[in-house]
């Protein structure tokens, strides 16, 4: 699914002496906060990681990965962001630096702090100050044309993540029209069709985020 | 124009030789009647007040291994008169000093300011509780500032103050609240809130507690349950 | 200077503020603020007491920025002023991401000197007030300036958060914004008038319900902002 375009596109602090930080983002109900659980059972024995997330309403997300004792707590920390998700990893990234900060202090030897965003809307996009790399999480239940109408996370997210393929043929998309409309903005950046129910171990997503961990570290 | 009272009260605990708690100086001036009692000591309001234009003082010593309790018999009714009142309390507490006078009525037209300045020494202790009633019934209060600063050597520990005045109608402060008082410990303890009481915890280790009720009785009880919350 | 003045008191300079109410989704969650009425109440309150206090902080620390100035006095200060444990918390995250907004648009070696110890478990910056007033000092403002800025966060930043929350029409929470400006303008001169004097004698104003909501909302199951 076309070629890795890592973190080297960003110009944020300096790249070596501290984990690489991935942005999750994308449109509510999209996945997200199943695909960071998902990255966390697959990597947390491979990789040192902690999340921070951005909820909305309430700490639900964060609590939903203690719940399912994807992460020790210590590793998991809420940021609220006063009904403003987007002002809080793109225009006002304070909150969110200080608990990717907070968390590399506990853990010194972090390799991958994920910071999933709060649901928001197409136009949402992490800020360079904030990560190295970001995941834009869609799904097809919006239907076929998103891909189409762009947007920042779709064009210019290091990997677009459509998801809940298995509910396609229910809500009559087109697999290939996402993947034609995406290529065409993308330019060649990855695209990963996903159904994170039937697959939780989304093998593709997981080799791209060790891919790009490694890259981090060592390039 | 000097019409109204200038006093100047104090109070000296010490420990004896048997670790009693004596006191080794006891003034009364004006207003401000000292009456030593088995239960502690007790002020005394020998005239009404305090008045616009009087200046009160009290100024208090407890010394190391010494314990002071101080009450009152009956409300301070601050009233109007000429110009503002003062009501100033100076504590230099080695020992333990447990300082909960009766409340202040803040009456219609009074401008009273009281300040309490507790000087803790190292290993002095202290429960000091504060109530006021805004305004005798039916009546609007007048200006009262209450201002608490307890500092524990030089290093301070709470400064607090509430200023009863228009602007302490706001629902950020305090609402339709008729009685508002607080109870400062040097005991540590853990957040809590229920309606009319928050147990705030302060970084040097003491607590105070805030309450606020519709009515007098109601925040006695209040400050008395927020006593049973801390050690 | 007036430009860079108007950035320290504009709300996009990204530090922190927008995750802050200021205190006011605990009020509308306990019933308090519903409408812009209710909120320019609540917003009076809090200028007379938390920006009053805070706007004497920010004029002192402005003053003694320019001096070699030990910060653990005025922080202990600020600590003595803020009973409630939540809102000594919202005060030090706030004070530390206006740290680092400070430092990156205005390099200073003031900035380097603003360190404080901070309780095990408390975020790890000085008290919002002692920043801002540093701030002030950094790009060439008088105290008096400091203190505007204060109390005008003290009002602004609750109603943003009316906005959000609520829905209030924006139009209207300015008007009354505008209404509330010249008390904001004699809280900033009553809060400067006591810049030069000894930490000790700044004023201290409470109010026990902003301080019981702020530790409400600590607890609360449902909350948008941080404070």
């Amino acid at each position: 699914m076309g070629g890795y375009h890592g973190p080297d596109q960003h110009h944020a602090a300096p790249k070596h002496g501290r984990p690489m930080r991935l942005g999750i983002g994308g449109p509510v109900g999209s996945g997200k906060t199943a695909l960071t659980a998902a990255l966390c059972r697959v990597l947390k024995d491979e990789l040192n990681l902690a999340v921070v997330t951005n909820d909305i309403y309430t700490t639900e997300d964060a609590d939903f990965l203690r719940r399912n004792a994807v992460l020790d707590d210590e590793r998991i920390m809420a940021v609220r962001t006063g009904c403003c998700p987007h002002t809080a990893i793109r225009d006002d990234i304070s909150a969110n630096l200080d608990a990717v900060e907070e968390l590399e202090e506990r853990h010194a030897e972090l390799e991958l702090v994920i910071v999933e965003s709060g649901g928001d809307n197409l136009t949402a996009t992490f800020s360079q100050g904030l990560v190295d790399a970001q995941i834009f999480v869609l799904d097809v239940s919006g239907g076929d044309k998103v891909p189409r109408k762009g947007g920042p996370g779709v064009t210019t997210s290091d990997l677009l993540v459509i998801n809940k393929t298995d509910l396609a043929p229910l809500v009559g998309a087109d697999l290939d029209v996402m993947d034609r409309d995406s290529a065409a903005v993308r330019e060649g950046r990855p695209v990963i069709f996903s159904s994170i129910r039937e697959d939780p171990a989304v093998p593709k997503i997981t080799d791209w985020v060790r891919t790009s961990v490694h890259n981090f570290h060592h390039h | 124009m000097g019409r109204g009272y200038v006093a100047h009260a104090a109070v000296t605990a010490e420990a004896g030789p048997d670790g009693r708690t004596r006191l080794t100086r006891l003034r009364s001036d004006g207003p401000i009647a000292l009456r030593e009692t088995p239960d502690g000591l007790y002020l005394v309001g020998a005239a009404a007040g305090p008045l616009g234009g009087d200046r009160l003082r009290l100024d208090i010593e407890v010394g190391a291994g010494a314990s002071l309790t101080i009450r009152s018999v009956a409300v301070a009714l601050a009233l109007p008169g000429d110009g503002e009142s003062r009501y100033t309390v100076n504590a230099d507490v080695e020992g333990h000093l447990d300082f909960a006078p009766e409340p202040t009525v803040a009456a219609r037209g009074c401008h009273h300011h009281a300040h309490a300045r507790v000087a803790l020494g190292p290993h002095g202790t202290l429960r000091w509780q504060e109530e006021l009633i805004l305004g005798r019934h039916n009546e609007p209060p007048g200006l009262h500032t209450s201002r608490i600063d307890v500092t524990r050597a030089g290093h301070p520990v709470l400064r607090h103050e509430l200023r009863a005045d228009p602007t302490s109608r706001s629902r950020a402060v305090l609402g339709p609240a008729k009685a508002v008082g607080s109870l400062f410990r040097t005991t540590p303890s853990t957040p809590h809130t229920e309606p009319g009481l928050a147990i705030l915890p302060l970084p040097s280790g003491t607590t105070l507690a805030n309450a606020h009720a519709p009515t007098a009785p109601t925040l006695r009880h209040l400050l008395t349950k927020a006593q049973t919350l801390l050690p | 200077m007036r430009a860079h003045l108007l950035m320290l008191a504009d709300s996009r300079l990204p530090a922190g503020g927008h995750a802050h109410s200021g205190g006011l989704e605990p009020a509308v969650t306990a019933g308090a603020v519903a409408t812009i009425a209710d909120l320019a109440d609540f917003l009076h309150g809090r200028l007379h007491t938390a920006g009053l206090v805070a706007g004497a902080l920010a004029a002192a620390a402005c003053v003694h920025a320019g001096t070699s100035i030990d910060w653990a006095l005025p922080d202990a200060e600020a600590d003595a002023r803020t009973p409630s444990p939540a809102q000594r918390a919202a005060s030090r995250a706030q004070g530390k991401s206006l740290l680092r907004a400070a430092r990156a648009t205005w390099p200073s070696a003031v900035f380097d000197g603003l360190r404080v110890q901070v309780p095990a478990g408390a975020p790890r910056g000085p008290h919002h007030p002692l920043v801002l007033g540093a701030a002030a000092h950094v790009i060439g403002c008088t105290a008096l300036d400091a203190a505007a800025v204060a109390a005008y966060g003290a009002v602004t930043g609750p109603a943003s958060a009316a906005v959000r929350l609520l829905g209030l029409d924006p139009l209207g929470v300015q008007r009354a914004l505008a209404e509330l400006a010249p008390d904001v303008d004699s809280v900033a001169e009553e809060a400067a008038a006591h810049a030069e004097k000894d930490w000790a004698e700044l004023p201290a104003a409470s109010a026990p319900l902003l301080d019981q909501w702020a530790e409400e909302h600590l607890r609360a199951d449902l909350r948008l902002f941080e404070s």
